[in-house]
This record gives C-alpha cells, sequence and structure tokens, in this order.
C-alpha cells in the first residue's frame, strides 16, 4: 500500500460570500495521523471534503505526493472517506458494503473475498457480514464503514467525525481500536473533530482551525504547552485554561503582572500596559510550590467528579478561576481558602492581538 | 367506544367507494332480458355477454392494447425528461428554483378544451394526428409535472451521503446516481410510474379529439358504448375499472412504502 503525502499550497473556498477556507497551507506526511480539530463552522469539514475531491477549492492546490489532484474526479484518487453518518449503502448486505470499492477496481472475486475477510476480522465484523445495515447498531455500522475506506488501500484515509454519533463509552473504546488500527494497517489518516480530547489522545499532529484558517499546527503537546493564541489555549485542555487580564508593573526593577490581588513575576518586560495571564486549573494548587504566587478566593462552586474536584472561585465580583483539587479534599461554598499559583506554567497573551508573547 | 366508531367510519367510507364499483359491476353482468325490469334488484343469472361483445365485436380489445401502448410510451417519456428533472430540484440549487416548481403545476390549470383547436391544428401539420405518439405526448405532458414532483422529493429522501460514498469508492456522479440513488429510490419510481399510468389510462379528452382510428379505450367506449344500450355501458365501466384497481393491488406495497418515505 502506497503512503501518500498530502500537500495543501493555499487552498481557499467561497460559498457566495462566506469564506469558508481562507488561505490554508499544510503538509500531512506520509502514514501520519494527523487531526483537524476545531469548532463548528470552522471550515475543517469543508477541507476534507476538498480533499476528497467533493469539493473543489475556489483557489489553491492540492497535491498528493508531486501529483496535482485539484481537478481530479474523487473516483481518481484513492482516497477513502469515513462519514459522520457512516453511509453505509442500506439495500446492499454488509459483506456487499465492503467489497463494493474492490468490485469497482475489478479486483478478482478470490481476492475481493480474502480481502473481505481480512479487513471484517480485523474490524471484528465477521459474524455481521451476511446483515443489512439496517438490523446493525450504530457501532456496528461504524465499523462497516471503516472497514469499506480500509480495504481498498487507499493512499488516503480522511474521517469525518466518526465517533460523534456513539455513546460515551462505545467512544472511548473506538478512540483506542481505531488508533492501534493506524498503527496496523499504515495509511496516511486525517481526520476531523470538535473533541480535543478525541484530538489530543489519537493524533500525531493537530491543525487547530478557526474561522477557516489554521490557527497552529504542532503535536499535541505542543499545542497544549505551547499554544499560540488565547484560541488555541481555550479550546484544548479540559476545563479550560483560566484567562486574567492583568496590567503590567514593576516593583524594585522585577516586572509585575498585577491584578485581582495577584502578583505575577514575569521574565521580561513584554513593552505592553495589559497582559494576558493563561493558567490551566491543574497549575493552580493548595500548597506553596517553589515559584508559585498566593491568591485567596471565596469557594462559589464545587464540582465532585469522584474522582477529582473542581472548584470554581470567585476573586472579584464578575472574575472566577478553576482549578482541580484531589478527591479527599473537603471544602465547603462560601468558604475563603489561599491557593497557589506556579508560575513556571504561566501563558502571557497580548489583549488586543490574542497571540502569545515569548518572553 | 372509540374503537367501535372507528371501525363504523372504516365500514361507512370503504362502502362509500365500493358500492358504485360494485354497482357497475353488476349491472354489466346482468343479462339483457333482466335489466329494464323494475322488480328485480339483483339478477337472476350473471353473464359475460356485454362484456365479451364489447371486448370482442365492438373492438374494445385492440382499443385496450392501445391504452395500453399509450401509456407505456407516455410513462416513458414523462421518465426520460422528468427523473434528472426531479433529481435537479431535489440536489442542486439554481435561482429560479421554486417558481419553476409553481410553474410545472400552472400547466395544469388550462382545460385542454380551450386549447384543442389549436393543439388538433398543431398535430395535423407535424404529422402526429391518429398516432399512438401524437396521444402518449399529450398524456406526458399532462404527467410531467406530477413525475417531476414525485420524484423530486423521492430523491430528496435519498440521503446525499450515500451518493457522495459511492463518489469516492470509485463512482462518477452519474455512475452514483444510476448504482446507488435509483435503486434507493425504486418504490417512489414505481409509484410515479403507475400514478403516471393511472392518469393516461383514465384520460378520455385528448385521446378523443387526438386520434380517429388508433383510440385508446376510453375514446373508444365515448364513441361506442354511449351509443349502445345502459348494460354495455356498465360493461364499459367495468372494463375500464377492473384491470386500473388488478394494477394497484399488485403494486400496493410499492405505494404504501412511498407514502412512508415522502412522510419523512
Amino acid at each position: 500500500m502506497h503512503l501518500a503525502k498530502v500537500t495543501i499550497s493555499n487552498v481557499s473556498k467561497h460559498f457566495g460570500n462566506v469564506r469558508a477556507l481562507d488561505g490554508i497551507d499544510l503538509v500531512i506526511e506520509e502514514g501520519s495521523f494527523v487531526v483537524l480539530l476545531g469548532p463548528s463552522g470552522c471550515g475543517k469539514t469543508t477541507l476534507m471534503r476538498c480533499i476528497s475531491g467533493l469539493e473543489k477549492p475556489t483557489s489553491g492546490r492540492i497535491l498528493f505526493d508531486e501529483k496535482d489532484v485539484t481537478d481530479v474526479a474523487p473516483k481518481d484518487r484513492n482516497v477513502s472517506m469515513v462519514f459522520q453518518s457512516y453511509a453505509v449503502w442500506p439495500h446492499m448486505k454488509v459483506r456487499d458494503n465492503i467489497a463494493y470499492p474492490l468490485k469497482l477496481k475489478k479486483v478478482p472475486k478470490t481476492e475481493i473475498e480474502e480481502r473481505v475477510k481480512w479487513v471484517s476480522e480485523l474490524l471484528h465484523i465477521s459474524e455481521l457480514l451476511d446483515r443489512y445495515p439496517a438490523q446493525l447498531s450504530g457501532g456496528q455500522r461504524q465499523r462497516v464503514a471503516v472497514a469499506r475506506a480500509i480495504v481498498h488501500k487507499p493512499n488516503v484515509l480522511l474521517m469525518d467525525e466518526p465517533l460523534s454519533n456513539l455513546d460515551a463509552l462505545l467512544r472511548v473504546k473506538m478512540r483506542s481500536e481505531l488508533k492501534k488500527l493506524h498503527e496496523q494497517v499504515k495509511v496516511t489518516t486525517i481526520y476531523v473533530t470538535h473533541d480535543q480530547t478525541e484530538a489530543m489522545t489519537m493524533g500525531d499532529k493537530i491543525a487547530v482551525m478557526n474561522s477557516g484558517k489554521i490557527v497552529q499546527f504542532g503535536t499535541p503537546e505542543e499545542i497544549y504547552k505551547n499554544p499560540k493564541t488565547i484560541f488555541v489555549a481555550g479550546f484544548v485542555g479540559s476545563p479550560q485554561m483560566n484567562l486574567l487580564k492583568m496590567k503590567v508593573t514593576s516593583d524594585n526593577g522585577q516586572i509585575l503582572a498585577q491584578g485581582y490581588g495577584l502578583k505575577i513575576p514575569l521574565r521580561s518586560d513584554p513593552n505592553r500596559d495589559f497582559v494576558i495571564i493563561g493558567i490551566r486549573p491543574e497549575n493552580i494548587h493548595l500548597e506553596n510550590k517553589p515559584e508559585s504566587v498566593p491568591i485567596t478566593g471565596n469557594v462559589y462552586f464545587v464540582e465532585k467528579l469522584m474522582s477529582e474536584t473542581i472548584i470554581h472561585l470567585s476573586l472579584s465580583e464578575e472574575k472566577s478561576i478553576i482549578m482541580k483539587v484531589p478527591n479527599d479534599f473537603s471544602v465547603k461554598e462560601g468558604e475563603k481558602i489561599q491557593v497557589f499559583i506556579d508560575t513556571r506554567t504561566i501563558h502571557v497573551f497580548d489583549p488586543v492581538s490574542e497571540e502569545r508573547i515569548q518572553l | 367506544m372509540k374503537k367501535a366508531l372507528y371501525v363504523i367510519a372504516f365500514i361507512g367510507v370503504s362502502l362509500w367507494f365500493t358500492t358504485p364499483l360494485l354497482l357497475v359491476l353488476l349491472a354489466s353482468l346482468t343479462p339483457s332480458s333482466d335489466f329494464y325490469i323494475m322488480d328485480k334488484v339483483l339478477p337472476s343469472k350473471l353473464t359475460f355477454d356485454h362484456i365479451y361483445k364489447l371486448l370482442v365485436n365492438l373492438g374494445g380489445w385492440k382499443a385496450l392494447i392501445v391504452s395500453i401502448q399509450v401509456a407505456l410510451i407516455a410513462i416513458a417519456i414523462s421518465f426520460v425528461l422528468g427523473i434528472p428533472a426531479g433529481y435537479a430540484l431535489a440536489r442542486y440549487v439554481f435561482p429560479g428554483k421554486n417558481v419553476l416548481k409553481l410553474m410545472m403545476l400552472f400547466t395544469r390549470s388550462i382545460p385542454l378544451i380551450v386549447i384543442a383547436v389549436p393543439l388538433v391544428t398543431m398535430y395535423l401539420r407535424f404529422n402526429l394526428a391518429d398516432t399512438m405518439l401524437g396521444v402518449a405526448l399529450a398524456h406526458a405532458a399532462m404527467v410531467l409535472p406530477f413525475v417531476v414532483l414525485i420524484t423530486s422529493s423521492i430523491f430528496s429522501g435519498v440521503f446525499v451521503e450515500y451518493e457522495e460514498a459511492g463518489m469516492i469508492f470509485g463512482l462518477s456522479r452519474f455512475g452514483a446516481f444510476l448504482r446507488i440513488t435509483l435503486p434507493l429510490a425504486l418504490p417512489g419510481l414505481v409509484a410515479s410510474a403507475i400514478f403516471a399510468f393511472i392518469m393516461s389510462w383514465n384520460e378520455v379528452f385528448a385521446a378523443s379529439i387526438l386520434s380517429i382510428t388508433n383510440r385508446t379505450l376510453p375514446a373508444h367506449i365515448l364513441s361506442t358504448a354511449m351509443a349502445s344500450p345502459d348494460y354495455f355501458k356498465f360493461a364499459a365501466g367495468t372494463i375500464m375499472a377492473v384491470p386500473a384497481m388488478v394494477f394497484i393491488f399488485i403494486i400496493r406495497k410499492y405505494l404504501i412504502s412511498m407514502w412512508g418515505i415522502s412522510l419523512k
């Protein structure tokens, strides 16, 4: 099976006045698993449809390896797609559904049988081959869709939110199964989702998209630890990162970000009057850790998850922060507690451009 | 209590529809001797004599064949034009789409009698007069709006993703239409065909004015049976109604599934 490198070069797509895609540049390496992550309407599905050939970009080029496929029909691109609704053909048995791509490629009958057997064992659907899709559960239909997508050994595999219609337990199970499948059947995979957990656990690299643009492209670790904009910082990580607008001051030569009763030392001068400081909930602690600054707040909401507890602390009338504490920490709403912010883990953003400031 | 009311309503409505049919059937089977005797409500014996005479001696059989042929040609023409149109309405967005939909229905609002003379004149000019193709064309024109609208709603019910999946896995757009959309739309298309068939079968006016020798059954009956004793008229009614009823009975499954699809 040939692994293709996908190059997207300055692709834009307009629907009338709506700019679904705005100058997208992206390179997906052979055999890698890349996730397109973003909220509804960000353009991730449109981009996927352009890669598949179901949509044609208004401008820009799409290349598979060195071949320009921008004007090539979907059937000639050797791509594959798992649709959000699975799109398993209802008038054909499961066996015929899976075999259809091979049938269209005029693969000899014995080979079709072999491959259908191989892929149905891989996806654990061997007992379902003679049923009709209407007789299957959603999860089973999804496996049929995946089987059908890989049986003809595509160069590029596209998945459009394949897990979003499954119940929560099944989703977790299928996440690992799909990732394992990718390890066994190495194929360049592009996966669209709005679920940041899926993106973080499954992707080799993630392209975070918003309003038709790619905001950041990097490994899950890069995206989590060094988000380029407030949007990326807020989109990835649950509970969401705390964002505090603070004034830049200096005290005895030390540059500080000041506000809400906090004084956070900054490594260097951001050259601005105001900055937005981002702190992830897991970087606020009950104990004083090295290089931490204290802050006091009123507990105004407690979420007991049994595995851990999430506390909403209000710092002032309009501002509250979220932190995680171990499960055995008991606290009541209305109590005043002091917590510590680990300043080694803060993120600094420009309040106007919302971009990261490297200090 | 409610159930009883429903049952009564059901029986009432059924009787309302079936009684006239039964009376027609009964009258057509009544021998001529019993027919005009007022005291005898039910015939003493049943005879197929009138029906037989109508079909064999008075050329009814030939007209029946013509009717079937005309209906099939009308279906063919309206489908060749109507199915692509229905697909376009279902899948594409284009300027004037809604106006077009309404306009198609407006063609039905012109009474045929108003354009009868110009129509016959045109037919004579094009050598279409008194041909089966001519009558079929007129029927196709009458039936086309319905075929377009019914098929467009049927195609709307077939998810686009099925076609797109077909296109990804190796079919061209047309191939996907042929191999995925049409099989899935089959019940609806069959129902459309039936609708078109019935409309053509029952149509009497255009058939009467556009043909003289090659007449469809209703046109034929209009000229022959109407000039005959009453029992021939009833026999004609039976010949008209029975095939249509049998036909609908055979394909009732498809009709129900079409209604099921359009209820989605």
